[in-house]
């Protein structure tokens, strides 16, 4: 249980590592960061070492943008096998479509509830 | 009748008396090193309004209010109004400028605005034009973020080279006569731009600017950095004044002690302020709150006051375009009739 969460924590952590190397040394601005992310998160499911990474860090590796990228990928995977190539448009979407949907939802919910704030630092 | 001195300085005849200012700032800049010296500090970043930019014309409302107050006047008073701000087409100052019957004229210099209404209130009221000019500014860290960088929801870092604005700002009344500190001279700036695109540092994109008009007001004047008590640039912060002294001292004047930059002197380092503040606010409310308490003391008798200002927008930043600079001085004697 408690190696679980270990785990979990360090996946997720190196992940961030990463990105906070890239904000300090770099001109990157966070939405480049984020779109990098994405598409390594894609590349690395299509060569099959994201779900490595998953299976040892689960939420982890799922939780950062890069999941988000897996999941893609891996929904353009299975749609293609299955219904042809159409499943390039529709493969993405349909993998994650709880994940976006969700996404919306709560925002939509956080935006009527709460005011916008400044940042502390 | 010619009152220019060389390229870019004018000097007055008569020179125009600080009769009235105001500061005002927010909660963080009243916890910072300024503390003493800032007695009016926000409670909160919105002031009660709705929308942090409903909020920034509510301060610089206050602030002309305060400062027209401060010059025993009344509001009908004052011939003209000079004013500007950061955010698109200077609403915070046309907005604010509604609920005022004197005449307006908007100016945007980014953070230079202090010292560019100054300059040009000087040459209104030195010419006869105008007898009685309020000067004001504002900023604020909200509505700057989201409008330069991105919005506050996304809650990113900011970047190590970053700055942060300053919420507040500052008013001085100007006024033909009266008995105050007067500003004798003004060293209008040119644009400079040494290519600097990251809209995250604009200190480095600043300085150049800093540079050309603090030469081009020594060489005009006559004068060297020892001749003032005090130096202060705008919001170059530590970055960007590091890279000024440096500059300075390649093209032979060495800026010494008396040298300091109002950004990188606002916050301390526990407030995790980085490269140091920026924004029209942080030389105005150093100028109101500081500069001018420092002067009626007669701690400093004459100041050469540079605000520095970045002249981008968010199209230009999108666009990858880089950044323009530019600074204005002026320079202001103590009353010496005030001790």
């Amino acid at each position: 249980m408690f190696i679980d969460y270990l785990k979990v924590f360090l996946t997720g952590g190196f992940i961030c590592f990463i990105g906070q190397i890239i904000v300090i040394k770099t001109k990157f601005t966070p939405t480049r960061i984020l779109v990098s992310f994405l598409v390594l998160g894609m590349i690395l499911e299509y060569l099959g070492i994201y779900e490595a990474v998953i299976e040892f860090g689960k939420a982890g590796a799922q939780v950062p943008i890069t999941g988000f990228g897996a999941t893609l990928a891996r929904g353009v995977i299975a749609e293609v096998d299955k219904e042809g190539l159409i499943g390039i448009l529709t493969g993405g979407l349909k993998a994650s479509a709880a994940g976006v949907s969700a996404a919306i939802f709560f925002s939509y919910i956080i935006a009527l509830i709460f005011d916008s704030k400044s940042k502390k630092d | 009748m010619n009152r220019r001195l060389g390229m870019q300085t004018v000097y007055f005849k008569n020179p125009p008396v600080i009769i009235g200012r105001n500061h005002l700032v927010g909660k963080k800049e009243g916890q910072g090193n300024f503390k003493g010296y800032f007695t009016n500090v926000l409670k909160n970043d919105k002031f009660g309004e709705k929308t942090f930019e409903k909020a920034e014309r509510k301060i610089m409302e206050t602030l002309i209010f305060g400062a027209i107050e401060n010059a025993k006047l009344k509001p009908n008073q004052i011939d003209m109004l000079l004013s500007g701000d950061l955010l698109n087409q200077i609403i915070t100052s046309s907005f604010t400028a509604r609920d005022f019957e004197t005449t307006f004229v908007g100016l945007y210099g980014a953070c230079s605005t202090m010292a560019e209404t100054l300059a040009v209130a000087s040459c209104l009221i030195d010419g006869g034009f105008m007898d009685k000019v309020a000067c004001a500014t504002t900023s604020h860290f909200a509505t700057a973020e989201r409008q330069y960088r991105n919005p506050l929801e996304l809650g990113n870092q900011r970047p190590p080279t970053s700055q942060w604005t300053v919420t507040g700002g500052g008013c001085c009344v100007l006024s033909s006569k009266g008995i105050g500190h007067k500003i004798t001279m003004a060293t209008f700036g040119k644009v400079k731009d040494y290519g600097i695109t990251d809209a995250n540092n604009m200190g480095a994109a600043m300085a150049p600017a800093a540079m050309n008009t603090l030469i081009a007001h020594f060489e005009d004047t006559g004068t060297n950095p020892e001749d003032y008590d005090a130096i202060f640039t705008g919001d170059l912060g530590k970055l960007g004044s590091n890279i000024l002294r440096s500059m300075m001292e390649e093209a032979g004047y060495s800026l010494g002690i008396n040298y300091s930059d109002c950004g990188q002197m606002m916050f301390a380092e526990n407030q995790k302020p980085y490269q140091g503040a920026s924004g029209c606010a942080c030389s105005a409310s150093v100028l109101n709150a500081y500069i001018l308490s420092q002067l009626d003391k007669a701690v400093f008798k004459k100041v050469l006051f540079v605000a520095t200002g970045a002249l981008l927008s968010t199209v230009s930043t999108q666009q990858g375009d880089s950044i323009p600079g530019i600074a204005h001085a002026v320079v202001i004697e103590g009353c010496t009739q005030c001790l």
